[in-house]
């Protein structure tokens, strides 16, 4: 999760992202923000997340997101 | 059967009556029949192009269905005894029996729709570059075909990711493709989304209906009173570029987008009122468009359904694919990780926008603005580190009149680029945007040069009165956080308000209308596309 928070902080050093569930909602993330991320944790974490999974609720807090990692590097 | 056609209103009107009076089962084929019969009024040959998508895409919606839901219930049974490489294993296996449905659908009808639509623009091309001489296609364009095929691609994406139900009735599926205040201009409903609503039956909902209404007819006002206003100005301009120039570029560049905002916005409240009447609820197109701070924002705010389409099913499979992913981290490896990591968003961005520009028309000017769309963004997103420490530096950069400003310079911009979809012509587009800087005109605009453009004096008073009505309107909606339109509030006033309202709105249309309903009313701007 340290790492995951690190990729984040690094696009949006101005957002907690340990407390924001609404990163997609209120737009702080973009698209081009979600690439960065997708290819980030597919450097860091060695998992590819599918552009079926590019949802907003597997967006919206860094936890959802870091629950997305974990359910497919378990798949 | 246009929108503004005497035909569409007594069409409309006797949809309305019996989809209330027909027993609730039964609605949902009376607008499969309505949709049919507004389709084949274009002409009925090209019912064969809409079933045809409509029918291969249900098909093969259904088998894919049918593979992914035996995985799934046998995955479900045996992933306990399962180990990693055998979840992914099987998974993959799976993959590769649907594959090859889903991409025959894909290609067939992506492959009609690039044959018609695109084919006479190839020849052209060839016939340019090597100075030959063959013949042109002159297929004709069946009604909406591009507005349809993403509907429909959208639904088979979807079915083949597993993300709902395939529709197991083909005239349902029939309704959803065809559905008649959608086809001609969208919004590109999603199944998921449009289906909630589409085939059961509604009570008659009194709120709603009236809600419905007033949108259908804010919507004519929008199209006959502003738009069809401005046709004549905005193609004297764009004919004259050699004589317009300067101010006046700056003119056609105000008036376009004012005529374009009506134009389509207006048709979209139009499809979307008419379902509100009949209790079914599309997806907003636009959200305040114009008060966007950059472009970005802009393209989340304006023809929303589309732009969505191509970043759910263009630009996330493309650049989160395999072979992107290997490409940046090989990039990463060898030149850095800001290469690496930019290497997928602008490679995706710009197949994006190449798509976006040609979807537009078959046309160099499209495919220009789709690329200068691509070149703005990609500069915004570079620029955002700076604008970031630029607002932490300037406190006052975070004021409602700095945030005007930021509203204003998209709008021109915007603007700009989008005169491309004017002129026509690429280096004509590009000369008249650069004179701006270097010619003058100014008072020639001002010394009465302005009213000799096309419209008269009095034009132009009904035109900044609907610019107010429709920034009024607007504002309404975007002071509250685009949560409640100005219907909304209209709901809450007295019926006798509301008739008022609906009555005031209806008088407009018909006195103030540029060319009256059923006369010589201009086709809506984003038919063509």
């Amino acid at each position: 999760m340290e790492e995951l928070l690190e990729i984040l902080e690094e696009l949006h050093p101005e957002v907690d992202f340990e407390t924001c569930d609404t990163l997609i909602d209120d737009k702080i993330l973009d698209s081009f923000d979600i690439i960065s991320i997708v290819t980030e944790v597919n450097s860091v974490f060695d998992v590819a997340i599918p552009a079926e999974e590019l949802l907003p609720e597997n967006f919206n807090s860094a936890k959802a997101l870091w629950d997305l990692i974990e359910r497919l590097q378990d798949e | 059967m246009s929108f503004t056609s005497y035909e569409f209103i007594a069409f409309l009107a006797a949809i309305f009556l019996l989809y209330y009076l027909i027993p609730k089962r039964f609605r949902w084929m009376l607008l499969l029949a309505g949709s049919t019969l507004f389709y084949a009024w274009a002409g009925v040959e090209f019912l064969l192009y809409i079933f045809f998508t409509a029918l291969t895409t249900w098909g093969a919606g259904l088998w894919i269905g049918s593979i992914n839901r035996r995985r799934r219930e046998r995955f479900d049974a045996e992933k306990a005894t399962m180990d990693r490489e055998a979840k992914k294993a099987y998974k993959a296996a799976t993959k590769r029996k649907t594959r090859w449905i889903f991409l025959a659908c894909l290609l067939i009808n992506l492959g009609i729709l690039a044959v018609i639509k695109y084919s006479d623009f190839v020849i052209q091309n060839i016939n340019d570059i090597f100075d030959a001489n063959n013949a042109f296609m002159n297929f004709a364009v069946p009604l909406g075909i591009s507005y349809y095929t993403f509907k429909s691609m959208g639904y088979l994406i979807d079915i083949n990711r597993g993300k709902y139900e395939p529709q197991k009735n083909p005239a349902k599926f029939a309704l959803f493709v065809s559905f008649f205040p959608q086809v001609i201009q969208g919004p590109i409903s999603r199944y998921d989304y449009l289906s909630q609503t589409l085939f059961e039956g509604h009570d008659f909902n009194s709120t709603k209906v009236k809600k419905g209404f007033v949108r259908v007819l804010w919507g004519f006002c929008k199209k006959l009173v502003i738009a069809d206003r401005l046709v004549p100005i905005v193609k004297t301009l764009a004919k004259g570029s050699d004589q317009y120039q300067g101010a006046f570029v700056l003119l056609l560049i105000f008036l376009y987008a004012i005529q374009l905002y009506a134009d389509f916005t207006g048709g979209i409240d139009i499809a979307i009122g008419i379902g509100e009447m009949l209790g079914i609820k599309s997806e907003e197109n636009f959200i305040t468009p114009y008060y966007s701070k950059n472009i970005n924002e802009y393209w989340t705010r304006w023809h929303i359904t589309m732009g969505s389409w191509f970043k759910d099913y263009i630009f996330y499979p493309i650049s989160v694919s395999k072979w992107m992913l290997k490409l940046s981290k090989n990039a990463r490896e060898k030149l850095g990780k800001g290469v690496g990591k930019r290497i997928p968003v602008y490679l995706a961005n710009i197949i994006v926008w190449f798509a976006t520009g040609l979807w537009h028309g078959a046309a160099w000017t499209f495919i220009v603005w789709g690329m200068l769309n691509c070149v703005v963004t990609v500069a915004s997103y570079e620029m955002e580190p700076l604008y970031g420490r630029f607002h932490n530096r300037f406190k006052w950069s975070n004021t409602a009149v700095y945030n005007v400003w930021q509203m204003i310079r998209t709008f021109w911009i915007m603007g700009a680029i989008r005169i491309l979809d004017v002129y026509r012509d690429v280096p004509v587009s590009f000369s008249q945007v650069g004179s701006i800087f270097t010619t003058g005109g100014y008072g020639r605009l001002f010394s009465g040069e302005l009213f000799t453009l096309g419209i008269s004096a009095a034009d132009f008073v009904v035109v900044l009165l609907g610019i107010a009505a429709m920034l009024w309107v607007s504002i309404v909606f975007y002071r509250n956080g685009n949560k409640k339109r100005f219907r909304d509030y209209l709901m809450e006033k007295p019926f006798a308000v509301q008739g008022l309202v609906m009555a005031g709105l209806l008088i407009i249309v018909l006195i103030f209308g540029a060319y009256g309903i059923g006369y010589d009313a201009n086709a809506f701007i984003y038919n063509q596309f």
